[in-house]
């Protein structure tokens, strides 16, 4: 099950004009291509988060270049593409008390969506989702590009 | 076992290390109402005579001399000797206004010597040591100073001057430095230009000794800097116009000792002059008692500090100064609460979260001050999720205000974004028009 942890690179940025611009640039020099992509701004500063098909090699540009990145274990949950699909994910995790950090998600070239979760249990919500037959996507679908 | 320069001075008993003290500064005094027309003035205008002062308690019938005498009197108006027995030329930057000029015969360029030579033989470099000379060379006293003190101990000197940080490894290594000198701001870029290609000062190099100062530093970062690096940290204490760098702690770190017997040292009430007593904080006050060229008279340094008169643990009885807590111009009133800078860096070092740099900056709007505080990201702190983040800020916050009991904005910047600093770097922007 393990597997299905997805390597998530967040990058500390402050909240200044062409700073996404070097970072951006950053991983097309390296031909890092960016999955799926959010900004959580908070004033100051923002933090970038983002699914890479190259995580590790993301990882040590970004560090090398003086960025303050990590890499964080996050979930890929398979949605249907259609009204009801994100309350059921959210309905499975509510009731084990499992607590949603942040959340983004993005539609897929198969058609469904793709929800990204960081949870308080990572470990509890990987049990609950796949015992409710909820489809979880791995590294590979993203490297791969099978989504 | 501790060594000494010259045990019989440095554990000289305090009866006669005060007799020698009084007879030296009868003499200075007579010196200079003879020699330098400026104090002949300066005397008789506040109506005290060299006669008048014939034991130790006397030295406060004498007037303060400022900074700006010096300036006023620029360059060499001074000085108590004809250039053409001065053998050096010092000049301070000039960063706080006009550049002082400070001059040096064959005899004073030997006493700094010799006061150094005590110092650093009081914190075990001598002989067999290689140390990096890495404050700047040139006008500056830094680096000049230390590296005849380091010949005169018959340490190997390296020269680096500051800057050219990678080299400065690179040759720490090859060579075996095992002491450095420079400001903790160079210091702190210089472990972290080390770590950057891989190396570690602690593991990778034989540096076991720092002789930090010539900039106000707390002793949070001592142990950050020690934790982090290995060496024993000693804070170094002196300025231009006394001749350069000239005393440091001894190894049991617990003040910085003043030889007595070429300097006489009070600390007084920064507004009223008057002499306060050990442990309580005020200005240093300095008289010279043994410099030819340039000798000063109860010189006000601008340096803030508290006074111990009782003879340190290593046996020497010469008087110490505790660290510098800061410059008295140095002093920033935000909403009419005095700040120091170095109050600031003592908190943010107590958070394990925060790195080493910092920067202060102070605003206007609406009549209103407004504090900030940025410090830097760093890897063991960040946190990608906003709350974490912002309770980081508050955290440091909340610490900064128990001390001052004032409220500052921390914002968390990103990692290399504050500049770092070849010498004495610069913590504060003040952008009110005051």
């Amino acid at each position: 099950m393990e597997n299905k942890i997805i390597k998530q690179i967040s990058l500390f940025a402050e909240n200044k004009p062409g700073k996404l611009s070097n970072i951006a640039h950053k991983l097309k020099d390296a031909g890092i291509n960016i999955r799926a992509f959010t900004i959580a701004e908070a004033g100051d500063f923002g933090i970038v988060r983002m699914v890479v098909d190259n995580p590790d090699s993301a990882h040590s540009i970004l560090h090398n270049s003086g960025f303050t990145v990590s890499e964080t274990s996050v979930l890929g949950i398979e949605m249907e593409d259609v009204p009801g699909g994100l309350a059921r994910i959210a309905e499975v995790l509510g009731e084990q008390n499992i607590n949603i950090d942040y959340a983004y998600a993005f539609v897929t070239k198969t058609e469904k969506a793709l929800l990204i979760v960081r949870v308080n249990d990572i470990k509890g919500a990987l049990k609950v989702l796949t015992g409710a037959n909820i489809k979880l996507i791995d590294m590979k679908d993203i490297e791969e590009y099978l989504i | 076992m501790t060594e000494y320069w010259n045990p019989q001075i440095e554990r000289m008993p305090l009866d006669e290390l005060n007799k020698l003290q009084e007879d030296k500064l009868r003499h200075i005094v007579h010196y200079v109402y003879q020699h330098s027309p400026f104090y002949r003035k300066k005397f008789d205008d506040n109506g005290v005579k060299p006669e008048d002062i014939k034991t130790l308690e006397d030295v406060k019938k004498l007037p303060f001399t400022y900074k700006k005498d010096l300036r006023d009197t620029y360059p060499t108006g001074m000085f108590c000797v004809p250039n053409t027995l001065l053998v050096r030329f010092h000049v301070s930057s000039g960063t706080t206004g006009k550049p002082t000029v400070v001059g040096y015969t064959k005899n004073d360029i030997s006493e700094w010597n010799t006061s150094l030579a005590r110092a650093l033989t009081s914190i075990g470099v001598g002989r067999g040591d290689i140390i990096q000379v890495s404050y700047g060379y040139g006008l500056f006293t830094g680096g000049l100073g230390l590296h005849y003190g380091a010949e005169e101990v018959g340490t190997t000197v390296l020269p680096t001057s500051a800057g050219n940080t990678e080299r400065q490894i690179e040759l720490m290594q090859d060579l075996g430095t095992t002491v450095i000198a420079c400001t903790p701001s160079y210091f702190l870029f210089v472990n972290e230009t080390a770590k950057k290609e891989g190396i570690s000062i602690k593991n990778d190099t034989k540096l076991r000794v720092g002789i930090l100062g010539a900039e106000p530093w707390s002793e949070a970062m001592r142990a950050r800097i020690e934790d982090q690096t290995g060496i024993k940290a000693y804070d170094v204490f002196g300025t231009s116009e006394l001749s350069g760098p000239l005393f440091t702690e001894c190894t049991y770190q617990d003040g910085i000792h003043i030889w007595a017997d070429q300097f006489l040292v009070e600390v007084v009430d920064p507004e009223t002059g008057e002499e306060l007593k050990d442990g309580e904080q005020g200005e240093l006050v300095i008289t010279t008692l043994a410099k030819e060229a340039l000798p000063l008279i109860r010189y006000k340094i601008g340096d803030l500090t508290v006074k111990k008169s009782e003879p340190c643990r290593c046996g020497r009885t010469h008087p110490r100064i505790m660290r510098i807590m800061g410059r008295v111009d140095d002093m920033l009133v935000v909403r009419g609460i005095n700040v120091f800078p170095g109050q600031i860096e003592s908190v943010l070092m107590n958070v394990p979260e925060v790195g080493e740099h910092f920067m202060i900056i102070v605003d206007r709007f609406n009549e209103l001050d407004y504090m900030k505080v940025q410090i830097e990201m760093t890897d063991a702190a960040f946190s990608d999720k906003v709350n974490d983040i912002i309770k980081l800020e508050n955290k440091v916050a909340s610490a900064i205000k128990n001390v001052l009991n004032l409220n500052v904005k921390v914002e968390l910047v990103e990692h290399g974004s504050l500049p770092r600093s070849m010498g004495k770097s610069k913590k504060v922007i003040d952008n009110r028009q005051l």
